[in-house]
């Protein structure tokens, strides 16, 4: 029931390699033009970002893979320009390099080129960024230091195999609550159009021991941030 | 809703992935959604005006501030909106506070959620399979991976980052720093310190 992105806890990965700190923010100039691009093509309006999230995830795994980072981002977007028929699959096949340039239906007005990202609007669509927080109907049940438990099965009850923020590896997983967060956007309801849902929102900690067979220190501690109806009291 | 592609939009695309993000771009700058100019901005803006200074900058000014650092930890947001670091990837902060008992690292084990208005865009490794699989399982091993080995009477707290809160650690303040100015201060404050994977650097390092 889990996709290919929960991979929290897994074995096999091999070691991390930092790259020093001092590196380029940015290692190919394609991946910089990836990145504005899927920035700017966001800001057409189209979808949220649960939506392109979900887009990334349910690349087919063997493709999430192997795919490099910034491989996935274009090709979630690619998903999204299509699904949200702001391109033809016809489009994207005579897409190329850049060096044709022909197409007639191309010299006909895109209609929503008028919400196009200026550079001038940069600034204030980054400035402006996109809160979570919405206030909600749903009332804050749990108080830092209750415990918990988070629900199983996983997963998203809306929408078989859809968009969750609840980590596999902490699926059943007891745990107490460190902090509240305020009511958020859910998720598991926004990313397939559903409506925003708003809910409350919580730090939760858990033990290490409580997730791990075999833990590193007796002292540790993962919190994951998590949303009330993920949680159940115990 | 979601649907499972065998014939996935991305496999229409050149293979190459920088031919496939030159197509991508031509295209929609013919069809008029995208400005290559306003690219261009994005770029700049987080390749040189938005990156781990600000971050430093924050960190010094709480070692250097009693009251400031309360404020920050106690609510972040409207802390750092007062200096200009807020908007994307940054709408709602929390800074937790490392000490000699417990040592705080970040992570986002399902997709690479990271502070940017105070740390810029994220590096490779954090993005790296092998970060976002082990660091909730095995912070230490991953740790001395960069260099970095706790006391053991330190406990670990790893956030993994699964909403749209973002966590900026607050390292300890290295010995030898009293005294130091803000701006000094904020020279020791290193990205990796601000994650969790790295601590500040001691004063004799940083002015070899």
């Amino acid at each position: 029931m889990s996709r290919v992105h929960d991979m929290g806890g897994r074995f096999g990965d091999g070691p991390v390699t930092p790259e020093p700190q001092g590196a380029p923010v940015f290692a190919e100039d394609w991946h910089a033009r990836a990145l504005a691009i899927t920035l700017a093509c966001g800001a057409l309006g189209q979808w949220n970002i649960d939506t392109s999230r979900h887009a990334r995830e349910r690349l087919a795994p063997l493709d999430y893979t192997r795919f490099s980072y910034y491989e996935k981002w274009l090709a979630g977007l690619a998903t999204l320009l299509v699904e949200k028929q702001v391109l033809s699959a016809k489009d994207l096949a005579s897409a190329t390099d850049g060096r044709d340039g022909t197409g007639a239906d191309r010299a006909a007005p895109h209609p929503l080129a008028a919400r196009a990202l200026k550079a001038a609007d940069v600034a204030a669509a980054l400035a402006k960024g996109g809160p979570a927080d919405r206030p909600s109907d749903v009332a804050v049940a749990f108080a830092p230091g209750d415990p918990v438990r988070c629900r199983r099965p996983g997963g998203n009850r809306l929408v078989a195999g859809g968009h969750t923020r609840l980590p596999t590896y902490a699926v059943g997983a007891r745990g107490w609550i460190v902090r509240v967060h305020g009511t958020h956007v859910l998720p598991d309801s926004a990313a397939h159009g559903l409506g925003e849902a708003p809910e409350p929102l919580y730090a939760v900690a858990f033990a290490a021991s409580d997730l791990w067979s075999a833990p590193e220190h007796p002292g540790d501690e993962v919190v994951l941030d998590l949303w009330q109806s993920y949680l159940e009291a115990v | 809703m979601p649907h499972d592609h065998a014939d996935a939009p991305h496999s229409l695309l050149p293979p190459d992935p920088a031919l496939r993000v030159k197509a991508l771009e031509t295209l929609l700058t013919q069809k008029g959604l995208i400005d290559p100019a306003a690219l261009d901005e994005i770029i700049d803006t987080y390749q040189n005006r938005i990156g781990p200074a600000n971050g430093a900058r924050v960190v010094a000014r709480a070692w250097h501030d009693p009251g400031f650092k309360a404020a920050l930890l106690a609510d972040a947001d409207p802390v750092l909106a007062d200096l200009g670091y807020y908007g994307r990837q940054g709408e709602h902060m929390v800074v937790v506070e490392n000490t000699p008992v417990q040592h705080n690292m970040v992570v986002c084990t399902l997709c690479s959620c990271y502070p940017w208005p105070l740390l810029g865009i994220p590096p490779g490794w954090y993005k790296s399979d092998a970060y976002r699989a082990r660091a909730v399982r095995e912070p230490r091993r991953v740790l001395a991976e960069f260099g970095v080995t706790l006391p053991a009477d330190t406990s670990v707290r790893v956030w993994d980052s699964t909403a749209e809160v973002r966590y900026l650690v607050l390292p300890m303040r290295p010995e030898g720093s009293e005294g130091m100015s803000e701006e000094q201060l904020a020279a020791l404050v290193s990205r990796d310190s601000m994650i969790g994977t790295g601590l500040a650097i001691a004063p004799e390092v940083a002015a070899s």
